[in-house]
């Protein structure tokens, strides 16, 4: 028992101190796009990027309680600024990987129509989105609904996911007829890959910067400083692009 | 305390309410017949009862959203009976308590049914007492600890409820933002103030309900 506890303490650090690996906490919207970035980035450098998915907000919590994440892509611009001027963040080292569009879809066919009206129209239960107080794309739902002029109609119907992947998640169960996620979700092959949807128009929200940060840990890394660089190059960029997401 | 905390708290409060009610009139007959049959069933039946203990709220959260949604069995259902859908509903939350917390009422009970015996039940059979008048004179008294127990337990136990809240509730005030959901809201939004008020009731509604079992009831070790 006691030498399994030594072997495995053993192996735990010979993992931890393992020089190149780069610890990434990565917004759920992003998630596909990162797969596909970390898949390459591996095979070109021999870099490894352990990634997290989820919520900005939890993840700017977990980081400023001592989590052990190098890098940051957020979902928005606010959060990589506020760890760095808490210097959590290395100052300088922010930048928009991507800019995110918003979606409303549905799983079913013939719900969406191209311009958006069944908002209007209403032929539907329960409309989904990302809590607003912890998602950018959440509360660019919000802003694109007012003005509109719909919210107060549409906000009895809302249901909250907690992040951008549970709110996709209860339209394609089928459970909320529609939702506001993210482009990045449902684009495949530069196609809306099923169901229907409206791209929300830009002038309806402020545009979703979505910003990377190199975080106090991940310091003088070599792992963390090659991925942050490689997602400023052109492979990266272009499996970005290919998700619906702009470029600044 | 915000106006939105209130509602989580009283929200928690009537789905905790409705859910032990219906526990104990679900519960009873479950535990009965798990503490006196013979049927070699009774292990598959209690197996199943138990799962909650053991399966990840997220388990369970995952086939209830599959089973309650438009293509599952249960929300094909409901929706053929004119009721909708159960997810993002409280029905669809007192549900899914009711199976989560069901081994924290049937087992208490079953055990303290268990702990009578056949006698006091034979006895009241020469006495030419019915089944039925046996049960409620005989049974459920002398099994009242392991009822307090379990509903105690199964109160506690549902206002403790947080994983399948999140999977199946939609965070809707007044509906299914419950005070566990709620305190992770604050937490994400860095509202800490607002989330050591709740966590902090929480964690005292919590000791004093199990000291109360503790202390007044001493049987419940023998019950549990």
């Amino acid at each position: 028992m006691k030498n399994a506890l030594f072997f495995g303490l053993t192996v735990a650090i010979a993992t931890l101190s393992h020089a190149d690996e780069v610890q990434v906490a990565v917004a759920a919207n992003f998630t596909a796009p990162m797969q596909q970035i970390a898949a390459q980035f591996e095979k070109d450098t021999g870099h490894k990027a352990v990634l997290a998915f989820g919520a900005t907000g939890k993840f700017y919590a977990q980081i400023v309680n001592g989590a052990p994440f190098e890098i940051l892509l957020a979902a928005d611009d606010e959060t990589p600024a506020r760890l760095e001027k808490e210097a959590l963040g290395l100052a300088g080292s922010r930048f928009t990987y991507a800019i995110g569009k918003l979606v409303l879809w549905s799983t079913d066919p013939a719900l969406v129509d191209a311009k958006g009206d069944v908002l209007k129209s209403g032929q539907f239960k329960h409309l989904a989105l990302a809590n607003p107080k912890t998602a950018p794309y959440g509360s660019a739902a919000i802003e694109a609904m007012t003005k509109l002029g719909l919210l107060s109609n549409l906000q009895p119907r809302f249901v909250q996911g907690e992040n951008i992947s549970q709110t996709q998640q209860f339209v394609t169960t089928g459970n909320a007829e529609l939702g506001f996620v993210a482009l990045s979700q449902v684009l495949k092959d530069g196609k809306v890959s099923s169901g229907s949807a409206w791209i929300v128009p830009a002038n309806l929200y402020e545009p979703i910067r979505q910003d990377a940060v190199l975080l106090a840990k991940g310091h003088n890394k070599a792992a963390a400083g090659a991925l942050l660089a490689y997602l400023k190059g052109d492979k990266a960029k272009a499996v970005i692009r290919s998700f619906g997401y702009e470029l600044p | 305390m915000e106006s939105t905390d209130l509602a989580a708290v009283w929200l928690t409060l009537k789905l905790a309410t409705v859910v032990t009610t219906l526990l104990l009139v679900v519960g009873t007959p479950i535990a009965w017949w798990l503490a006196r049959t013979r049927s070699p069933f009774k292990g598959m039946v209690g197996a199943i009862v138990a799962l909650p203990l053991v399966l990840p709220p997220t388990v369970l959260g995952f086939y209830m959203l599959l089973t309650m949604g438009p293509h599952g069995p249960l929300g094909q259902l409901t929706q053929a009976l004119g009721l909708g859908l159960l997810p993002f509903t409280f029905p669809g939350l007192v549900i899914a308590s009711v199976f989560y917390s069901l081994p924290f009422v049937v087992q208490p009970i079953q055990n303290a049914f268990e702990a009578i015996g056949e006698r006091p039940l034979e006895v009241a059979a020469t006495l030419r007492a019915s089944p039925w008048d046996a049960f409620w004179s005989v049974a459920v008294p002398l099994a009242r600890p392991g009822f307090l127990s379990g509903a105690i337990l199964g109160f506690a136990h549902t206002v403790g409820e947080f994983g399948i809240v999140l999977m199946i509730g939609g965070n809707i005030p007044e509906k299914t933002r419950v005070v566990s959901v709620q305190i992770y809201d604050h937490v994400e939004a860095l509202e800490y103030t607002q989330a050591h008020w709740l966590a902090g009731g929480m964690v005292l509604f919590s000791f004093v309900v199990l000291l109360g079992l503790y202390t007044f009831n001493p049987a419940r070790r023998k019950a549990l």
